[in-house]
C-alpha cells in the first residue's frame, strides 16, 4: 500500500469517526454512532496490518482475537454502578499502550520530531495511566475518597512537571546513553506526576479528574501518532483530546470553579476546619458502604429508626413516612432531584417504582438532573436509564430550575451540594457561585439523605433548617421502600 | 508524513471536535465519555506497526502487551458504550409504544 492509498484511506476513516460522534448528539441515532466508530477503528486496524504487510502475522492476530473477546466479555459483565472506574481504568490502559509505543519508537528515533515526541507520548501515556488508576482506586472504595495531600504536595508536582519538560528538552538534543537517561526521567517523573495530581482530588471533584484524564490520554494517541507519523492515530487523538477537554470545561462552569484551583486542590475541602470536614466525608461514605454490605435491613431500619427521632429534636417538624407520603398523594407537579446518596445506596430502581406510582396516580414527574451530580459525567442520567426512566424526563438544571417555582413537592435522594441554597449566599465557602439546582422555590420539600451532615463540600445545607422541609434520613433505598409501602 | 502536517492535522482534527462534541447534550455525557475513551485505544494501530516490526524479543513483547492494552481499552470502551446507549433508547421506546 502506498503512503498516498493509506492517507486517502484514513481521511475516509477520519470522516467515519467524525460522522459518528455527530450522530451520538442525538439519543436515536447515538447506538449507531457508536457502531460507526467501532467499525472506523476495525477498519483501520485491518488497513495498517494491510500497510505494514503484517496480514499473515499469527501473533498479532491471536493476541487482538483473545484481548477483544476478554474486553466485550468485561464490558458485558461490569455493572451501571461501576461504570466509573471502568472507565477510569480503560482510560488508563489506553495511556499506557500510548507511553508503550513511544518507547519502542525512541529506540530507533531518526531525528529530533521523532524522539521528542516518542518521549513525550511516554509521559503523558505514564501520566494518564498513573492517575486513571489511582482515580480508578478511589472510586472502587480501594483507596480514600477524600483528596490525600502528601507532604510538600505542590512543591514535588512541580519539580515532576520540571523535570518531564527537562528530560523532554535533554531527549531533544542527546543520544545513546543520555538520551535513555533522559527518557527514564521523563517516564518516572511524568508517572508522579499523575499519580500527585490524581491523589489530591476528592470524590466530588471526580468527575473533572476523570474528564480530565480523558482528555490526557487522547493526547497520548495523537502524541504517539506524530511520533509514527499516522496521520489517522493524530487526528482521533485530537479528537479524543478536545472532547475531553469539553466535558473538563463543562464539569467546572457548573461547580463554578475554575480547573487549576481542583487540580491543585483547593477545591472542595473549605478554608477552616477542612480536617473536621474531611473526616465528615469519609466517615459517611463508608459507613454507608458498611451498611450495605453487612445484613441490609436490620441496620438500616435501626439507623432510619434512631436518625427519624434526632430529625424531631432538631427542627419543628415532625418528619415521618406517613407525613411525606401524604403530601406525595396529593402533589400535582413533582420533582426528583438525585444525588451521589442515589448511587450509594442503589436507589434508582426503587426512585423508578416510586415515580410510576406517582405518575399512575395523576401527578406529573420529573427529575432534575444537576450537571455534577455524581462521580462522572452523566452519571444520574445513566443510572435512571438502567431502571428505563425515560430520558424525556430528565431535566437539565436551566430547564429544571425554571420548574421549581411552580412545583408542589420536590423529592431530593441523596443529593446535598447541588441543591444548597448556601451557595447563593455564604461568601467564603468552596461552593459560593456554583450554579444549584433551586429546590428551595418549591412548595414543599422531602430530604431522603442519609444524614444531615454537610455534603462533600463541608458546607451545611441551609435548605435543611427551611420551614417547608421534611427529612427522612437513612439509607435512600430503605427509605423510598418505606414511603413505597404506604403509596398504595 | 512531514512533521509540520501532523501538527496541522492534529489542531485541526482537535478544532473539528470541539465543535462536534459541544453538540452532545449532557443527558449523553457519560457514554459521550466512554466512546471517546474506547477511541483512545486507537493507538492499537501504533502497536500493532511497532510490534510487527520489532525483532528483539524484549519489543515483541512490550508491543504485544500495547497491543493487549489498547484493545482492551478499544473493545471494553466500544462494548460499556453500547449497553449504555441502548438504555437509553430502551427507555424512549418502550414508553413511546
Amino acid at each position: 500500500m502506498t503512503d498516498l492509498t493509506y492517507y486517502l484511506v484514513s481521511g475516509v476513516l477520519i470522516i467515519g469517526v467524525l460522522a459518528g460522534i455527530a450522530f451520538q448528539s442525538k439519543v436515536k441515532t447515538a447506538v449507531r454512532g457508536n457502531q460507526l466508530a467501532a467499525l472506523s477503528v476495525a477498519v483501520a486496524i485491518v488497513v495498517t496490518l494491510m500497510r505494514y504487510e503484517l496480514l499473515d502475522n499469527l501473533l498479532l492476530w491471536v493476541t487482538m482475537a483473545l484481548t477483544l473477546v476478554l474486553g466485550l466479555i468485561l464490558a458485558s459483565q461490569v455493572k451501571m454502578i461501576q461504570m466509573p472506574q471502568i472507565v477510569a481504568m480503560l482510560n488508563g490502559f489506553g495511556g499506557a499502550a500510548s507511553a508503550i509505543v513511544g518507547a519502542l519508537v525512541i529506540a530507533t528515533a531518526a531525528d529530533i520530531f521523532v524522539s521528542v515526541t516518542a518521549v513525550l507520548a511516554i509521559a503523558v501515556g505514564l501520566a494518564t495511566l498513573s492517575g486513571s488508576l489511582i482515580a480508578a482506586g478511589k472510586l472502587h472504595h480501594l483507596l480514600p475518597q477524600r483528596g490525600i495531600t502528601l507532604p510538600a504536595h505542590q512543591l514535588l508536582t512541580g519539580l515532576w512537571l520540571l523535570l518531564v519538560v527537562a528530560g523532554v528538552v535533554v531527549v531533544g538534543f542527546a543520544a545513546g546513553m543520555i538520551l535513555f537517561l533522559a527518557s527514564v526521567v521523563a517516564a518516572v517523573a511524568a508517572t508522579l506526576f499523575g499519580l500527585f495530581l490524581a491523589i489530591r482530588v476528592g470524590g466530588a471533584d471526580m468527575p473533572i479528574t476523570i474528564a480530565l484524564l480523558n482528555s490526557l490520554s487522547g493526547v497520548a494517541g495523537a502524541i504517539a501518532g506524530m511520533a509514527i507519523a499516522d496521520p489517522f492515530l493524530v487526528a482521533v487523538g485530537g479528537v479524543v483530546g478536545s472532547a475531553g477537554l469539553i466535558l473538563t470545561q463543562v464539569m467546572c462552569r457548573a461547580m463554578n470553579r475554575s480547573l487549576v484551583d481542583i487540580l491543585l486542590g483547593k477545591t472542595s475541602v473549605g478554608n477552616k476546619k477542612p480536617a473536621n470536614m474531611i473526616r465528615v466525608e469519609n466517615i459517611r461514605a463508608d459507613s454507608v458502604a458498611q451498611i450495605l454490605a453487612s445484613k441490609p435491613s436490620e441496620s438500616i431500619s435501626e439507623q432510619a429508626k434512631s436518625t427519624d427521632t434526632d430529625v424531631v429534636k432538631n427542627t419543628e417538624i415532625v418528619s415521618t413516612y406517613e407525613g411525606a407520603a401524604a403530601l406525595l398523594q396529593t402533589a400535582k407537579k413533582i420533582m426528583i432531584v438525585p444525588g451521589y446518596g442515589m448511587a450509594l445506596s442503589q436507589a434508582q430502581a426503587e426512585v423508578k417504582q416510586l415515580s410510576d406510582r406517582l405518575t399512575d396516580q395523576g401527578s406529573g414527574v420529573k427529575f432534575a438532573i444537576h450537571p455534577v451530580a455524581g462521580r462522572m459525567p452523566g452519571h444520574m442520567n445513566v443510572l435512571l436509564a438502567e431502571v428505563d426512566v425515560d430520558y424525556e424526563d430528565l431535566l437539565e438544571m436551566d430547564e429544571a430550575n425554571q420548574e421549581f417555582a411552580t412545583t408542589d413537592v420536590v423529592l431530593i435522594v441523596g443529593a446535598n451540594d447541588v441543591v444548597n441554597p448556601a451557595a447563593n449566599t455564604a461568601t467564603d465557602t468552596p461552593i459560593y457561585g456554583m450554579p444549584i439546582l433551586k429546590a428551595n422555590e418549591a412548595t414543599n420539600i422531602i430530604i431522603c439523605n442519609f444524614d444531615r451532615e454537610p455534603g462533600y463540600a463541608g458546607v451545611p445545607n441551609s435548605l435543611y433548617s427551611q420551614g417547608n422541609v421534611m427529612m427522612l434520613l437513612g439509607d435512600a433505598k430503605e427509605t423510598l421502600n418505606e414511603l413505597l409501602k404506604l403509596l398504595v | 508524513m512531514s512533521p509540520w502536517l501532523l501538527i496541522l492535522i492534529f489542531v485541526v482534527s482537535t478544532l473539528v471536535g470541539y465543535k462536534l462534541i459541544g453538540n452532545v447534550p449532557s443527558l449523553l455525557h457519560t457514554p459521550l465519555m466512554s466512546g471517546m475513551n474506547a477511541l483512545s485505544g486507537i493507538t492499537i494501530i501504533g502497536a500493532l506497526a511497532i510490534t510487527g516490526a520489532a525483532v528483539a524479543l524484549g519489543s515483541k513483547v512490550l508491543g504485544v502487551i500495547a497491543i493487549v492494552l489498547a484493545m482492551l481499552n478499544v473493545a471494553g470502551g466500544f462494548g460499556v458504550t453500547h449497553r449504555m446507549l441502548r438504555m437509553f433508547d430502551r427507555g424512549r421506546s418502550e414508553t413511546n409504544d
